[in-house]
């Protein structure tokens, strides 16, 4: 959270100097949403001003849930979500003549993260589904340790919170779950918390972060071998089972400078900046060869 | 001139009516979509569901009350503490020295003190109690206790101050000592003044937003300890305000938990005058 007040400010700043820099034709390009993209559209946006010197990119966080919303009550031009809008956010963007246009941009894993000292190595899908809807509340049949469960997961503005809602625990969770206010967050109390259990995004994870962690390796099915996040190859090739496309809506289809920050996002030095996030770029797809005439 | 004070005066109250008018117009269109009972007949709120959204909010004000409950208990005896040695023991020089620094921890941002909470006494009451981490009630209700001390200590020290010193002379004059004359004297003397530092020592706590969602665990199970994790009102409305879409029902659900907390509110202020003029009555 403190991160994205200070990237706010910056931009705050940043934004108000080029006002007063004398010059004229000015654009800006308002980004709005998931906490999982912030730190990645930050990136791009930042390389992206380099070149592009008229134009102000300014990102700010705040979940999928509050960029969707912003969209739809049009105070974002870019609404960053890591799950897909919901029907009843479309039947409101109806309502109000907003057309949500989505873009699929990159691609992230997500990581399933203990305490270093937990004997757990891997788990299935399923079993990790029982644990999250507190079908399953002991650490016995995964680590042989007879020990509660704590589980720790994000607020439901959070799009990583639907997404393994949906995807994972496929029910509601269980209501002992400690709502973190950021991945930072879940990170902090995994280190301290022996018995505990969180979800995160693999980009967020590389070696400075996973001190005193493990992560661990997910099966798609009990017969299915395990595979880690932490091994690009697994990603890329769609073996590791908890992937999600990372979104972007506008409104309508995008045009002007907007379209052309969108398409900076799939271009080589993009793709670059994706992966040096610890994220997976994609091809532009149908979506983007149509914005590309 | 009377016509400037009257209309600074006017505005406060148009201000007032304003809130309440927006919270009521907004929050009773939540009962146009969702039936009034199921807001009280479940402790379970999730309107966010997967499946059927749950509006209960009992566990919800449950938790407001129970970090609240817990401040105040830190608070109010550490506060009349404070406020009777600054008023009554300690000397003029030091008293112009303490009190400006207890009202600087006033001017602490609630983030800042969120913050202090997730680092320093959440790992300390999970190393203390051996729990599994430190976010749950009492790191909240210790939080609020601090947040709510300056003004606690603020109110009471200016009530006990106002006791006419000729009480205080009539009770030494009688062979009282200075603890007889505090809790005889000047304690009963000030009573209303103290009752109304507590009030808003109260109404500080209960609105507290940041803090709290920061530090107590914002788990939607009913809580059985102050070792749980809970999910006050306020915590409710700032998560969930940013992702629901105007005019939808969830979005005038947060809405009845707004008139939900102004109700405490105003209850308790009612409560507090009630209380302060029967004391009052007794002392003269």
């Amino acid at each position: 959270m403190l991160r994205f007040f200070i990237v706010s400010v910056v931009l705050a700043l940043v934004v108000f100097e080029s006002c007063f820099s004398g010059k004229t034709k000015y654009e800006a390009i308002r980004v709005r949403g998931s906490d999982s993209e912030v730190n990645l559209v930050q990136a791009l946006a930042e390389n992206y001003m380099d070149t592009h010197e008229l134009v102000s990119v300014g990102v700010t966080g705040g979940g999928s849930g509050a960029g969707i919303a912003a969209l739809i009550n049009n105070k974002t031009d870019l609404a960053n979500s890591s799950r897909e809008i919901s029907e009843e956010e479309l039947y409101f963007a109806k309502k109000r003549n907003i057309d949500p246009y989505e873009i699929v941009f990159a691609m992230d894993a997500l990581a399933v993260i203990v305490h270093a000292d937990n004997p757990a190595d891997s788990i299935t899908l399923r079993d990790l589904g029982r644990l999250y809807s507190g079908k399953m509340g002991n650490w016995q049949e995964i680590s042989g340790l007879n020990e509660a469960v704590i589980l720790y997961g994000r607020q439901s503005s959070s799009g990583t919170y639907i997404f393994f809602r949906e995807f994972v625990v496929k029910d509601e969770y269980d209501t002992s779950m400690i709502g973190m206010s950021g991945t930072a967050q879940i990170v902090e109390a995994i280190r301290k918390d022996k018995k505990g259990i969180g979800y995160v995004s693999s980009g967020y994870l590389d070696e400075k972060v996973l001190q005193n962690l493990k992560v661990l390796k997910i099966k798609a099915n009990e017969h299915s071998p395990a595979y880690s996040p932490l091994e690009k190859t697994t990603i890329i090739s769609g073996d590791y089972p908890i992937t999600r496309p990372l979104l972007q809506y506008t409104n309508g289809r995008p045009t002007g400078t907007l379209l052309d920050f969108i398409r900076y996002q799939f271009s080589p030095e993009g793709a670059e900046i994706i992966e040096s996030n610890g994220f997976y770029p994609v091809a532009p797809g149908e979506l983007m060869a149509e914005l590309k005439k | 001139m009377k016509a400037v004070f009257a209309l600074a005066g006017l505005f406060t109250i148009f201000v007032l009516l304003g809130i309440l008018a927006l919270l009521v117009t907004n929050g009773m269109k939540a009962f146009n979509h969702i039936p009034f009972s199921s807001f009280f007949n479940s402790s379970y709120w999730n309107p966010a569901a997967l499946g059927e959204p749950s509006y209960g909010l009992w566990q919800l004000l449950w938790s407001s009350l129970m970090v609240t409950a817990g401040a105040l208990v830190i608070a109010i005896p550490l506060g009349i503490g404070t406020a009777a040695y600054l008023s009554e023991v300690a000397s003029a020089r030091i008293r112009n020295v303490v009190k400006p620094i207890i009202e600087i921890l006033a001017g602490i941002p609630s983030v800042a003190i969120g913050f202090i909470g997730i680092v320093l006494i959440g790992p300390a009451i999970a190393d203390l109690f051996r729990l599994n981490n430190g976010f749950n009630a009492l790191n909240g209700a210790i939080l609020l206790a601090f947040m709510s001390l300056p003004t606690i200590i603020s109110v009471s020290e200016d009530a006990m101050q106002a006791v006419p010193k000729s009480f205080r002379e009539g009770s030494y004059a009688l062979g009282g000592n200075k603890w007889i004359t505090l809790t005889k004297v000047v304690l009963p003397a000030s009573a209303s003044g103290i009752i109304a530092a507590c009030i808003l020592g109260f109404g500080r706590a209960i609105g507290e937003t940041m803090t709290v969602l920061m530090v107590t665990g914002n788990a939607t199970a009913m809580p059985d300890s102050f070792f749980d994790p809970v999910r006050t009102l306020t915590a409710t409305i700032a998560i969930e305000l940013g992702e629901v879409p105007y005019d939808s029902p969830h979005y005038y659900a947060l809405f009845v938990l707004g008139i939900l907390l102004f109700l405490i509110s105003l209850a308790v202020n009612f409560i507090s005058e009630w209380v302060a003029s029967r004391y009052r009555y007794k002392v003269s």
